[in-house]
């Protein structure tokens, strides 16, 4: 069964942008998680639970927006973010073969962050730089028509 | 209502507007198959297979979503539609894990019987069904089990969860062909907001949601469906429990879309509520005490036994040394025997039974004011009310069929909801307005909000000058009642009180709905008519979806009353010290009747405790857990020189008799039970009972046999013509007229079809009457040495003396043992956090129970459900009476609270 608990939390954060916020009707979802997570980094459970118990947002409803989006996440995220595209375009062009690579590199699958919360990698749908496929972002910056050969040099400029 | 004229399928069909196409075609018996629509579901659209032509349009049409317009010409079955439905039925097969062959759902599968329909073709395109994981959101629940190999993502479930129960515990998670069902967080279910209804299970149309307790158990083509009345509250669910054809045990319990009054709905007790049936702890066979221990004994050596014993205390003591309790939980019909065994018999008006302990106060105060003491209008109607008054009822715990018809309503928009509870209970989160007053000061709240009413000028002046009499005589009371004395007695702020009175007030049409935490008080008569004094004042009352409505407690609470299990009245409440009324009960039992009215549930407890009662016979009923102040109660039935027993397992009050009888439970005889709305409904046997069991109203006759007079019935169909003939509001209710939906009582004869909603142009009295009551605390108050208020009640999981529900192992899982709930900063002085354990006790017991810290519960109050042996809430509270109904006080005593030392 996954752990639901973790330690204590700090609530101040999450306390201050429902104040912010005042009236928070079910529309406000999405703007509460964006602001939950710029301020925490991602979406820890105990805070969400908490806000749900204060704005009467069932946990399912939040549930469902956060997985529905990439966007979002509820565990730590690390300082750097590698995602690789896999649409159509970077598909053909070869990207398992680089995906394969990077989870090798970093050791992690798809949607894990390494131990040392140096990297998160992240499989997403387009980036919309189908000329530069197969495609690869590292935080904002691009990596295009990539080799397998070239991830190990790329991946060591981020600390 | 305007009406459109469509062409479907080159046939002319006239339809109201505003319905879509889907229900139009079935009503005119065109099949559009369909796998995400359910009638209790908004559209969804989601599994594209309803596709239709409509002319003039371009593509196809979901006809689930599209409402008929006027000259739409329609076709549902062309050659296009026929191959679209066959292969969007091929890409759903990919994506569901095809095992018929050793699928529980087999035979009662939508997507298997239109892959029949439309003979798909298996292996079109490869399987890409999701694997099942090691763990989802019903891992290791008892209850509910979710395969999502068998998913077909047609959001039913979620959609169930969230528009039908309102408890919105589940979600669609991810996205693409990566979606899966789980609840919010992926909590397991046990600890999101599921209320394990099983509503996802009975929409899910394929095998991918199942009763975990059924599973591998049955196929379609394996039960039969004994269509039957739910034994627990008072709502009378319609349950179908199917039975295994080769085993005959209950394998499970479905409801059907479209029964009144649940809609297909159930509640966790009903659904997953019946393993006591077939528990090895039934009774099996007559037992009879010797020297303390039980023996086996033939059915005739225990009658004969039982015949002889309370013959002997009435010749030596006379009849009224003899009482007999009857129950609300066995059906009409032996309620209608019991009542004329204890008066024709035993020759005495001692019977009652646990209506007492529940709505007494609901009887003696509605009857006063409106002359008839029942729930005047229909749950069906609870929807339509523009706002709901909720006081003194947790509804969707006590009552969760007719509280998912308050959430749905609230949901909608169109209802205002109004909460008086000092608990702060599941609707008071969605209430416009919670009023949280202290335990035992409604008196004094609803006094206020009249006040305001009258202040504001917001009566309804026509209707108390047309319909009632005695306004006079309560306005200056109500005067003096402002919201401001209120808020000192209450704790309710005054102008929380001024706006709830404007919105109760300013309706259109309004119902309160009350339960316990109105009756249950020394003052609880008093509560009622204020309550109906509120109603007749506003004019919420004699109409639709407008009235005073008390949620009766158990599934035959309405009909145990209705059929004279009172000391008072005979059946329909036909008064024993009226003449003329004793006269016909004389001549068509043929014998005399005692004339003078009986003692009470509690009186007969105080009695039987200083011998002026001798022998008991109770049905039914466990006063050793149910009643207040139960060391009492023991010591009572401990006094009695003869006990007799009758119940379907060995209770708490079994063990003390000296003669225990085995009865059938619900599921194992034929009968009818009156629900909360009036409505009289079949109980059907589905069943075997164990052993020798036998029907309740079979084993009074044969003991009344025993006794020398004859009640030797054949059936319980030829008692309910008796009752027809001798009851004026149940004369038209015969067996076959039940057949489908029942009926509500009144119903005066055969020709008569039920009355939805009372004194729609009179009171059943007449006028109705408004009476003066002003507030008095309750019995027990604080003080220094038991300084915190106890309140008692019910919850979800469990029933009355749990002596069934806790024989069932997804209840029991669910919630095994009972906990005090206490405030935050009550526990924090004690220093005790949740689980510890506590000694509660009072001036008449003393429990030890885990903490529950909750802020439900407002400071200094505590609250702990009744129904747990191991620590009995009874054994604390006080059985202060009101004085005209005599219903205990179990709402309110004072307690003391400590932590255990262990």
């Amino acid at each position: 069964m996954p752990k639901t608990q973790s330690p204590a939390i700090d609530l101040g954060p999450a306390e201050k942008i429902l104040s912010e916020m005042k009236n928070t009707e079910p529309d406000s979802l999405i703007p509460i998680l964006q602001k939950l997570q710029e301020a925490y980094g991602y979406l820890p459970v105990p805070v969400l639970k908490w806000v749900s118990g204060q704005t009467g947002i069932p946990t399912s409803r939040m549930h469902g927006v956060i997985t529905f989006y990439t966007q979002f996440h509820t565990k730590p995220h690390g300082r750097h973010t590698v995602r690789i595209c896999e649409g159509t375009a970077c598909h053909v062009k070869g990207s398992p073969r680089i995906s394969e690579r990077i989870s090798k590199e970093l050791e992690i699958e798809p949607g894990a962050t390494t131990k040392d919360m140096r990297f998160t990698f992240e499989i997403v749908a387009c980036m919309g730089t189908c000329f530069l496929a197969p495609v690869m972002m590292v935080d904002e910056d691009y990596y295009g028509q990539l080799k397998p050969d070239k991830i190990k040099s790329i991946l060591e400029k981020y600390e | 209502m305007a009406e459109v004229k469509i062409t479907l399928d080159g046939r002319k069909v006239n339809c109201r507007s505003g319905r879509t196409i889907l229900e139009i075609a079935g009503e005119n018996g065109v099949d559009i198959p369909h796998l995400c629509h359910d009638d209790r579901l908004t559209p969804t659209g989601a599994c594209r297979l309803c596709l239709v032509e409509i002319e003039g349009q371009r593509g196809l049409q979901t006809a689930c979503t599209r409402e008929a317009e006027d000259g739409m010409v329609i076709r549902t079955a062309t050659k296009e539609i026929m191959s679209m439905r066959r292969a969007t039925l091929e890409l759903l097969i990919s994506e569901h894990r095809l095992s018929c062959t050793t699928c529980d759902s087999d035979g009662d599968c939508l997507l298997q019987d239109y892959a029949y329909q439309y003979q798909v073709n298996e292996n079109r395109y490869p399987f890409l069904h999701r694997k099942i994981r090691d763990f989802n959101y019903t891992s290791y629940n008892l209850a509910i089990k979710y395969d999502p190999s068998k998913c077909i993502s047609c959001q039913r479930c979620v959609k169930i969860c969230r528009e039908v129960q309102g408890a919105e515990a589940l979600t669609i998670r991810g996205r693409t062909a990566d979606v899966i069902i789980s609840t919010g967080l992926d909590l397991p279910l046990k600890e999101s907001p599921c209320e394990t209804c099983g509503q996802c299970v009975s929409t899910c149309p394929t095998g991918a949601l199942y009763e975990y307790p059924a599973r591998r158990l049955a196929r379609a083509k394996d039960l039969r469906k004994v269509r039957t009345t739910c034994n627990y509250c008072g709502v009378g669910c319609q349950l179908d429990l199917n039975v295994h054809r080769r085993t005959g045990k209950i394998v499970r319990v479905t409801s059907e879309t479209g029964v009144i009054p649940n809609d297909g709905n159930t509640c966790v007790k009903g659904r997953f509520g019946f393993d006591f049936i077939s528990s090895e702890e039934r009774l099996r066979v007559p037992l009879i005490k010797e020297e303390g221990i039980f023996r086996e004994a033939s059915w005739d050596e225990a009658l004969s036994l039982a015949a002889r014993r309370l013959t002997g205390l009435k010749d030596k003591y006379g009849p009224q040394a003899l009482a007999g309790l009857s129950s609300a939980r066995t059906t009409n019909e032996e309620n209608f025997v019991m009542q004329k065994f204890v008066r024709a018999v035993l020759g005495t008006n001692n019977v009652d039974h646990c209506a007492r302990l529940c709505h007494a106060s609901t009887v003696a105060g509605l009857a006063r004011a409106f002359g008839s003491g029942a729930m005047t209008n229909s749950i069906a109607e609870i929807g339509r009310a523009p706002v709901i008054f909720v006081i003194g009822s947790n509804t969707t715990e006590c009552h969760p069929i007719i509280g998912i018809n308050i959430r749905k309503a609230v949901a909608g928009d169109k209802t205002k909801l109004i909460v008086a509870d000092p608990r702060r209970i599941s609707l008071a989160g969605i209430a416009d307005i919670h009023l949280r007053q202290r335990p035992g000061t409604d008196v004094a709240l609803i006094n206020a909000l009249m006040n305001v009413i009258l202040s504001e000028g917001l009566e309804d002046s026509r209707f108390i000058a047309e319909r009632t009499e005695g306004f006079e005589e309560i306005h200056d009371s109500i005067m003096k009642n402002t919201p401001e004395f209120a808020e000192k007695i209450t704790g309710v702020p005054a102008e929380a009180i001024r706006r709830a009175a404007r919105v109760y007030a300013g309706a259109e049409s309004a119902s309160i709905i009350y339960s316990m935490g109105i009756t249950q008080h020394t003052s609880g008569t008093d509560n009622v008519m204020a309550l109906a004094n509120l109603a007749m004042m506003s004019g919420n009352v004699g109409k639709e979806a407008s009235g005073v409505n008390p949620l009766r407690g158990q599934n035959n609470v309405q009909g145990a009353c209705d059929l004279g299990a009172l000391p008072n009245v005979y059946s329909g409440y036909q008064k024993v010290d009226d003449p003329a009324a004793r006269g016909k009960f004389e001549a068509a039992w043929g014998c005399a009747l005692p004339a003078v009215p009986g003692l009470t549930v509690v009186e007969i407890m105080n009695a039987a405790a200083v011998g002026e009662i001798r022998g008991l016979y109770i049905m039914g009923e466990n006063p050793m857990l149910s009643d207040p102040d139960i060391n009492h109660v023991q010591k009572g039935l401990e006094n009695l020189d003869f006990l007799l027993v009758q119940d379907i397992f060995l209770s708490e009050t079994a063990r003390l008799a000296d003669i225990v009888l085995p009865a059938c439970c619900f599921a194992e005889k034929n009968g009818t039970f009156t629900n909360t709305e009036r409505r009289v409904q079949r109980v059907r046997k589905a069943v075997e009972p164990p052993g020798e069991a036998l029907e309740d109203w079979r084993i009074i006759g044969n003991l009344a046999e025993k006794m020398g007079y004859s009640m030797n019935y054949r059936s319980a169909e030829e008692i309910q013509e008796e009752i027809c003939r001798l009851t004026p509001s149940y004369a038209g209710i015969t067996y076959p007229r039940l057949e489908k939906t029942g009926l509500q009582w009144p119903c005066p004869d055969v020709s008569h079809g039920g009355t939805q909603y009372l004194h729609k142009d009179s009171f059943a009295r007449g006028l109705g009457k408004f009476h003066l009551v002003e507030f008095l605390p309750p019995r027990e108050m604080p003080d220094s040495e038991y300084p915190i208020i106890l309140t008692t009640g019910r919850m979800l999981e469990h029933w009355h003396t749990g002596t069934m529900t806790r024989k069932c192992r997804v209840l029991d899982d669910l919630v095994p043992q009972g906990a005090l709930e206490i405030s935050e900063s009550d526990a924090g002085r004690l220093g005790v956090k949740s689980g510890d354990l506590l000694i509660v006790s009072s001036r008449r017991g003393k429990i030890e129970v885990k903490a529950n810290i909750t802020n439900r519960v407002p400071e200094g109050t505590v609250f702990m459900a009744f129904h747990f042996h191991e620590h009995p809430a009874n054994a604390l509270t006080i059985a202060a009476l009101d004085p005209i109904a005599k219903i205990p006080e179990l709402k309110v005593c004072a307690v003391k609270v400590e932590k255990s030392g262990r």
